[in-house]
């Protein structure tokens, strides 16, 4: 049971980041799209922002199994 | 184009036997465990090992460094001679050899001492305090005795905690790390001897390879992030990220014991407490101000972001060494999965064509996830160093006279 429900929680965890990275990445193409000359700078802002938002999802999978 | 193809399709193939002797060891020798167990299949893939593998039909036997009441044991891993799974015939001075990894015997009757043929493994699962637990015992003269794990660090968070002797070894981790090392001072010292020697022409070859991923570290992560002081923390950054990189790629060769040193949670950890300890003690005044007390706000919100700025001091370093296991392991245990797609079908070896079905699902998914693994390890090795740079940039970075908070 406690398996289940540690599994709902870290899908619960990738649904969350999915959603944040896709946010980052779709603003970044955005941005990329209309300032061209500055696509270095977003992309690497970009990687770090997912790796912000992937990190705190990491912990929660951590979590989840860890409790598992 | 038809030549890549092929070795990638004989890279795969690598991975499906070195599953295929899993399997019919499990079958063989552990009693109740006869079905496949993709998840406990992929977890022994991935741990460290006391004993390095090729194929399941080399094994390069290691030296064993262990520490016990009875004091120290320095032996070679030979000893226990490790056959199909890894498992050891022997037992030396009460230590035994399973699924790779050494285990103490901790019952009482059992002779501690010289080297004793033992009869194989039992696995059971025990139920501690609402968790079950594995626990192994080895079958010595039909008896049985209980083994115990070394010990772990974690206090019992991660299942392990203290136990009766402490493992120093030179494992399969250890030896990959030592060997990238010297494979990557190899390769800058080539490259490096090329540039003294001529300064002024083109790049060519090993320096070609080099140049480009040096440059960017220099231009794309140390100079936006650290600012005019990049070149005394450009070293640590190209250390960091060419031995991220190097082990990454290690680790995605297939034939060579397929390493999961980047993906151990204990490389990991050592990386991230270096960065911690780096970033921290070249933080100066205005670094630490804004920590405990950030300016420009009310006394309540200072004390609020206090706690809250001090929390992401511990996290920074936790998500670091995270972000980097989370990622080489998954893509170990994803690619594991797919090859045990082949068993699923085949019902653990069963029926020939579901496993020729399986086969041909698993292979094209495995090469894809290899791709992707490909580009993670570059991603992955990238992440780390950037977010090292972007925590030594805010430690050291100088207050803003002009600009008011």
């Amino acid at each position: 049971m406690t398996g289940t429900v540690a599994a709902i929680g870290a899908g619960l965890a990738v649904i969350g980041a999915g959603i944040g990275i896709g946010y980052i990445g779709g603003k970044a193409m955005e941005a990329i799209a209309r300032q061209p000359e500055a696509a270095g700078d977003i992309r690497s802002n970009m990687i770090i922002m997912a790796a912000f938002v992937e990190g705190a999802a990491l912990i929660a999978i951590l979590l989840s199994i860890l409790m598992a | 184009m038809r030549n890549r193809i092929f070795i990638l399709i004989l890279l795969s193939l690598s991975l499906v036997f070195r599953v295929d002797a899993h399997e019919d060891h499990s079958v063989v020798h552990e009693e109740g465990h006869g079905k496949f167990d993709p998840g406990a299949t992929a977890i022994h893939h991935i741990s460290d090992a006391n004993v390095y593998s090729i194929l399941d039909a080399v094994r390069i036997p290691l030296p064993m460094i262990l520490k016990s009441d009875q004091g120290w044991d320095i032996f070679s891993s030979g000893k226990f001679a490790a056959g199909a799974h890894e498992d050891g015939a022997n037992a030396f001075n009460g230590y035994v050899l399973h699924h790779g990894s050494v285990y103490r015997v901790a019952e009482a009757g059992f002779p501690m001492e010289g080297l004793i043929a033992i009869d194989g493994f039992k696995h059971t699962e025990e139920v501690v305090g609402g968790k079950s637990k594995d626990v192994y015992f080895v079958n010595y003269q039909n008896k049985e005795y209980r083994l115990d794990a070394r010990t772990t660090l974690d206090g019992g968070i991660l299942g392990g905690g203290f136990t009766s002797f402490m493992d120093f070894s030179i494992t399969k981790n250890v030896v990959s790390m030592i060997l990238v090392s010297l494979f990557l001072i190899w390769l800058f010292r080539l490259a490096a001897k090329r540039y003294a020697a001529s300064p002024d022409k083109a790049p060519r070859g090993v320096q070609g390879l080099l140049e480009p991923l040096i440059l960017f570290v220099r231009d794309e992560v140390a100079i936006p992030f650290i600012g005019a002081r990049y070149r005394t923390y450009l070293p640590l950054l190209l250390s960091i990220f060419f031995f991220i990189l190097g082990l990454n790629l290690w680790g995605q060769v297939p034939f060579l014991g397929s390493v999961n040193v980047t993906g151990s949670l204990s490389v990991t950890l050592v990386l991230a407490v270096l960065v911690f300890i780096i970033s921290n003690v070249l933080g100066n005044k205005h670094y630490w101000g804004h920590i405990f007390w950030m300016p420009g706000v009310p006394v309540p919100i200072k004390i609020l972001l206090a706690c809250v700025e001090v929390m992401a001091l511990f996290i920074k370093p936790l998500t670091l060494m995270l972000r980097l296991a989370g990622n080489i392991s998954a893509g170990h245990i994803a690619i594991l999965s797919f090859v045990g797609l082949i068993f699923i079908f085949g019902n653990s070896g069963e029926s020939l064509g579901g496993s020729l079905v399986g086969t041909a699902v698993s292979i094209p998914l495995t090469m894809f996830m290899m791709t992707i693994e490909l580009i993670v390890a570059f991603v992955q090795a990238f992440v780390f160093t950037i977010l090292t740079a972007s925590y030594i940039g805010a430690a050291i970075e100088e207050p803003h006279h002009e600009a008011a908070h």
